[in-house]
């Protein structure tokens, strides 16, 4: 039975992964991206887990010098901890690198968030000139690679938005 | 092996022996290494100054290391930007790499802000802090006849090791050599790397 294209699978995201190439996920779960754990342990692709969100773009740079493909998985509140990782590395380094971040609060489409952590991040992205997609279910799941190789054509770091779970 | 007491080595001498001990490895600095470290290297092209991203020297480490298994790493870290990054340590341990040596400077002050204390001066023992994180080895120097001794040992030891190298605090440095910006050593050390394949490790 196939599965419907308006939940996020696991395996659509994997599958989006692998078509890019990636070679390891830097990761500190949450509660929006928890689901993808088992899914990456299956996959071929190195997890490497940290303590600390602003660890995460530190270990991707110097993966990136070593010629690997790493993308960052955390959760917004995370990428919010980031801040001098993401200016000093991510951006001043230009690393084509895909953010992956856990939309906590995600309301939905169109929906004003309850959550600020959800109510502040668009506009965090739009500050730090981090371009961004929102994924909330299989049909939008390509953007995943599209982002992927947005990052790598423009050296710069593109963000997913992973809004698994709506809070209305 | 006390500390009490003991006059500390001037921040440079460990460095010199491990400049002369150097090889290939790449080399990634921190706050006040990325002062000193440069007018002793001998491999300025394979070297890379991690500083605006508040202490994240050894995190961006575990990821060459991670990404080459056959290259050496070493990490001068200081031990104001470790406080800042002290997971680093939990993380690095759990990677286990295995061509990574962690340096730490400790001299229990911030140098480059005219050496006011750590929140761990006097405090914080970093080679138990790295023991218990699980680094399978951490060793600490206040002596550097001592470091001398076993720096070939440490060089080929079990690793990843975190090694302490407690050093006297001097202030701010003045009129220092400048490394060329992180950028261009990123760029430089990514086609370096690029150009010398991956060899079994």
């Amino acid at each position: 039975m196939a599965a419907s294209t308006a939940t996020l699978q696991a395996a659509s995201v994997l599958d989006e992964l692998s078509r890019c190439g990636v070679t390891h996920i830097v990761w500190l779960p949450d509660s929006e991206t928890g689901f993808l754990y088992e899914a990456i342990l299956q996959s071929p692709i190195t997890l490497v887990p940290v303590c600390r969100e602003g660890e995460s773009m530190a270990i991707a740079a110097g993966l990136i010098m070593g010629g690997k493909r790493p993308v960052v998985l955390i959760q917004s509140t995370g990428f919010f901890e980031s801040g001098d990782s993401i200016r000093g590395l991510c951006l001043d380094l230009h690393l084509p690198l895909l953010l992956m971040l856990g939309y906590r609060g995600y309301a939905g489409p169109g929906r004003t968030a309850a959550d600020s952590a959800a109510r502040y991040l668009e506009p965090l992205l739009g500050a730090w000139g981090i371009p961004y997609y929102v994924v909330d279910s299989d049909a939008t799941c390509h953007y995943i690679s599209q982002a992927y190789q947005q990052a790598q054509a423009s050296s710069h770091p593109v963000a997913v938005l992973v809004g698994k779970e709506y809070h209305r | 092996m006390s500390a009490q007491r003991r006059e500390m080595p001037e921040p440079t001498a460990p460095l010199k022996l491990l400049a002369r001990a150097r090889t290939d490895e790449i080399v990634v600095l921190s706050e006040t290494t990325r002062q000193d470290w440069p007018p002793l290297s001998t491999r300025p092209e394979l070297d890379i100054a991690v500083t605006g991203s508040m202490g994240k020297a050894s995190s961006f480490g575990l990821g060459v290391a991670l990404a080459r298994p056959d290259v050496g790493v070493w990490v001068l870290d200081t031990d104001g930007a470790l406080l800042m990054n002290l997971g680093s340590l939990v993380t690095i341990a759990r990677a286990k790499p295995a061509n990574l040596i962690h340096f730490v400077y400790d001299n229990n002050a911030y140098d480059t802000t005219g050496g006011q204390p750590t929140p761990g001066s006097g405090l914080v023992d970093f080679r138990a802090v790295a023991l218990g994180a699980g680094y399978p080895r951490a060793l600490v120097y206040d002596e550097l006849a001592a470091f001398e001794r076993d720096l070939p040992v440490i060089l080929d030891g079990p690793r990843p090791a975190l090694v302490v190298l407690k050093v006297a605090s001097i202030g701010r440095r003045q009129g220092v050599e400048r490394m060329k910006p992180t950028y261009e050593s990123f760029v430089a050390i990514r086609d370096y790397l690029a150009a010398h394949a991956e060899r079994p490790a």
